[in-house]
């Protein structure tokens, strides 16, 4: 293969930039691509995947890097990955984005697009021909197959709208629970490339409805749907707890849409930004299923456990060394932020709940940030009501605010008085002027 | 000529009892289109009556001369015949011709107006709406007037009296409009920023078919006066009528601006959106309480800090309130624990304040009575309340309308309902 060559001999050139600028990432590419080991981190995590996710992560990855090398290795294999497929608008769109820049072999092969374009042709009146004969006809396992099928040539060639409808009508052809599954999985992967995740949601409850038993494989891909649902709709609990509920028998199954090691990823990150430490515990380390998911992302197991020990330093550390690489991610890379402070904050609050008084010092070292940030932050946290404590500035230590519950209930409930007598002062004198209208618009209509 | 005399004659004797006055009042009634026509040539029979004991002879007559045209130099006069009138009058002569003596009190008020000796009729207006009003829940036409009148000569104090008594009996809306809406400026006048939004929201929530410039102007107080006292302006409640939620924003949109600026807690932001709108603030005479909320900014972020911080540093102080220097910061803070806003300490050695909590006990005496003495309003309160419900429940007219109303959606609900309610 020619491309292979090319390809060894591209990233080579650009190892420089990368033991510079990109070094971090190249390491927690290759951990988190545990298949990939010491080779080229955008291929192995490019091997994890199948289909036209791999072409959409790959493409995602190119124009986030902001890294030629890693742009270009990305390109050429999303370009390899194409070749193999049918959708020759995507095609054109990642030649032009390669620009020349990778050598004759990855220059525009219009014939070879052309070609594809006028098989597609052919191939969709033949299917639609079909399907209106199977209509005539009236037979119902037929016309779901025809449906099904042009859902298929849609999808192959990246026309996800078309393709999104022709998967719905076969809904109404369904006659077996195996039938709406297939209907429905289908439905899920081209809404989750949509990225619409309300039909994700929708199809992945309308599954788990079917009368008879799923097999474990189709249960573990409808957990992992529901949980990126969740987790596009910043449900971040709910999606947490569908990831974690994921059964090992995903595997290599679903990487269509999804890696085990993602699974791991989004579950632990979900996990830790929204369960407290009782949480933490029974449902992230001590499942056992998904135990096997962190085994493949050791960085992530890690940093989880940090937390639950509260070696928070080094869990931060390893959040942050995590962190380019997550903002490559397709699903992900909105919610980093998000999650990242929310976990900041939550080992915080969990850092100051157990003391009366805490030395900044200490827990700035703690922390691995100056004296002068943590006090920002716990003064937004404070001012939030997430900790109950006042900062003694002078001394540089963090006293834990004990509300005197007698004190706080006179103030509550006299201002609830207040406001008791406000309103209902001002609800009579509403309904006295109502009244007066009425009884006016009544006088007139008497006159 | 004669009738004139002749009623004069007629007041004096039949201003005994109250079958007389009865009597009399119907041949006031008679005669007021005569007396209107003689109006220039009244005033002397005046001094033939006592207002005290022909209160209502006294009024028909000064109502039918201050409805004519007055000469310049007959106004001292009037003014003085007037305020005399409203002190002695008896009330319950009075009160069977109320339009006659609100006019007489108007046309009183106009004439304090131009002569521009507001002070002079604030005494008076408190005494005639005394004498009008039925019960102190009662608003009467003149209530505006008076706090007018207050307002123009600065006697906020005057004011409160009125002002303090809970008024539930409208017979005009746009008197509560205006009486709402002054009340507002005179609380605002002596910083009473919790009784002013109190009197303004009741202006902007009020029910009204169609906007008004007075729910417009106090809209804007309301915003400006919230963000003094609270820092934020709530939203409306739902039973704000529709027609003051949908317009009432587009027609201040400065101040909705101001509110927003104010949010993000930036000083500079709040300077320049000022600036940028002073000229409007400055049309709507606000531009005193656009300083205010200024300044109330600082406050904001000096009491924020007492929340989170034991002991801050000046200098520290002075970054998080965004004020120039340490010193500034000091000052601030020396005035808010002067007005009691804040319990702190300085320690000019070190630079340093350290914060306390509210020494508050709720432990003595004052503390309980002044609870006790909550209950007992709330008590109150809620008795009214629940008597008004009673009544409103047996009202027929609430209820052929509720009952017809409930026809047009659920026929079993018109066949049960109504029915039940009518037989009783």
């Amino acid at each position: 293969m020619d491309g292979d060559d090319e390809g060894v001999t591209g990233p080579m050139g650009d190892e420089p930039m990368f033991s510079n600028g990109g070094g971090d990432g190249q390491q927690q590419r290759g951990s988190k691509a545990v298949m990939g080991g010491e080779q080229m981190d955008v291929e192995a995590y490019g091997s994890l995947y199948t289909g036209r996710t791999k072409v959409i992560r790959l493409l995602f990855i190119a124009d986030r890097c902001g890294n030629e090398g890693m742009q270009l290795e990305a390109l050429r294999l999303a370009y390899d990955e194409i070749k193999k497929g049918e959708d020759s608008q995507l095609y054109r769109e990642v030649a032009s984005k390669i620009a020349g820049r990778l050598g004759p072999q990855y220059d525009l092969d219009q014939a070879w697009a052309d070609g594809i374009d006028r098989r597609a042709e052919q191939r969709k009146d033949k299917l639609e021909n079909e399907l209106n004969g199977y209509k005539t006809n009236l037979i119902k396992e037929s016309i779901r197959m025809g449906y099904n099928d042009l859902g298929d040539f849609y999808y192959a060639h990246g026309q996800l709208g078309d393709a999104f409808k022709n998967y719905v009508r076969t809904r109404d052809y369904c006659t077996t629970s195996k039938h709406i599954i297939h209907m429905c999985l289908n439905v899920i992967l081209v809404s989750i490339e949509l990225g619409q995740f309300m039909h994700v949601s929708n199809y992945v409850s309308k599954a788990e409805q079917t009368p008879d038993m799923l097999d474990a494989v189709t249960v573990a891909k409808l957990r992992c749907a529901a949980g990126l649902a969740y987790l596009e709709a910043k449900k971040y609990k709910l999606a947490a707890r569908k990831f974690l509920e994921t059964g090992p028998e995903l595997g290599n199954n679903y990487t269509e849409v999804i890696a085990p090691q993602d699974v791991a990823t989004y579950g632990g990150l979900c996990a830790l930004s929204s369960f407290d430490r009782s949480e933490l515990k029974s449902k992230v380390i001590d499942n056992i299923n998904f135990r096997n998911f962190l085994e493949l992302v050791p960085e992530v197991r890690e940093l989880i456990h940090d937390f639950y020990a509260s070696h928070y330093a080094s869990c931060l550390e390893y959040l942050e060394n995590l962190k380019p690489n997550l903002l490559l991610d397709i699903h992900l890379h909105d919610h980093v932020e998000t999650l990242y402070t929310q976990i900041r904050h939550k080992a915080i609050i969990q850092y100051t709940h157990p003391f009366i008084s805490v030395d900044l010092h200490t827990m700035a070292s703690a922390f691995k940030t100056g004296v002068a940030g943590l006090e920002k932050e716990l003064e937004a946290l404070i001012t939030d009501n997430q900790i109950q404590a006042r900062i003694d500035s002078h001394n540089k230590i963090l006293y834990a605010r004990h509300a005197d519950q007698r004190n706080t209930t006179f103030q509550r409930v006299l201002q609830t008085g207040v406001e008791f007598e406000r309103d209902v002062r001002a609800m009579l004198l509403r309904a006295n002027l109502i009244k007066h209208e009425y009884n006016q618009r009544a006088a007139t209509r008497k006159i | 000529m004669d009738s004139v005399e002749a009623l004069v004659a007629h007041v004096q004797a039949l201003s005994g009892n109250p079958e007389e006055v009865s009597h009399l009042h119907s041949l006031l009634k008679q005669s007021e289109d005569s007396l209107r026509s003689q109006a220039s040539r009244l005033f002397p029979f005046l001094e033939q009556l006592d207002p005290s004991k022909h209160s209502l002879g006294y009024l028909y007559l000064l109502e039918a001369y201050s409805s004519g045209p007055l000469l310049e130099e007959q106004a001292s006069g009037y003014l003085l015949t007037v305020v005399e009138f409203i002190d002695s009058c008896s009330a319950e002569q009075i009160r069977l011709a109320p339009d006659k003596f609100t006019s007489v009190c108007k046309s009183f008020k106009d004439q304090v107006m131009q002569l521009e000796v507001a002070i002079r009729g604030v005494a008076p207006l408190r005494t005639a709406i005394r004498k009008l009003q039925t019960s102190s829940e009662h608003l009467t036409t003149l209530h505006p007037d008076f706090l007018l009148l207050c307002l123009l000569s600065k006697c906020y104090k005057a004011g409160l009296s009125i002002l303090d008594d809970d008024i539930f009996e409208v017979d005009q809306p746009r008197d509560l409009f205006l009486y709402c809406y002054y009340g507002g400026m005179i609380n605002i006048g002596l910083k009473r920023f919790h009784k002013a939004l109190e009197c303004l929201h009741n202006v902007v929530t009020a029910p009204m078919t169609s906007l008004n410039a007075i729910a417009v102007e106090a809209f804007k107080k309301y915003v400006l006066v919230s963000l003094i006292h609270n820092g934020q302006v709530p939203s409306f409640p739902k039973y704000t009528s529709g027609t003051a939620q949908r317009n009432l924003k587009n027609y201040t949109q400065p101040y909705t601006d101001l509110a927003n600026c104010y949010a993000t807690g930036k000083f500079s932001e709040l300077e320049t959106s000022i600036q940028t709108n002073i000229e409007k603030f400055q049309a709507d005479n606000n531009l005193g309480l656009v300083r205010q909320v200024l300044s109330s900014l600082y406050k904001r972020n000096i009491q924020r800090l007492t929340q989170t911080y034991l002991t801050l540093s000046l200098q520290d102080i002075a970054g998080a309130a965004q004020l120039k220097t340490p010193r500034e910061a000091e000052m601030h803070v020396l005035r808010m624990i002067q007005d009691g806003e804040i319990f702190a300490t300085i320690n000019q050695k070190d630079g340093m304040v350290s914060f306390h909590e509210d020494p508050e006990q709720y432990k003595t005496c004052e503390m309980i009575e002044h609870i006790d003495s909550s209950i007992q309003r709330l008590m109150a309160l809620s008795k009214k309340l629940s008597s008004i419900d009673e009544h409103i429940s047996c009202d027929p007219a609430y209820l052929t309308k509720i009952g017809r109303e409930r026809q047009r959606f659920d026929f079993d609900d018109f066949d049960s309902v109504p029915h039940k309610f009518l037989q009783t």
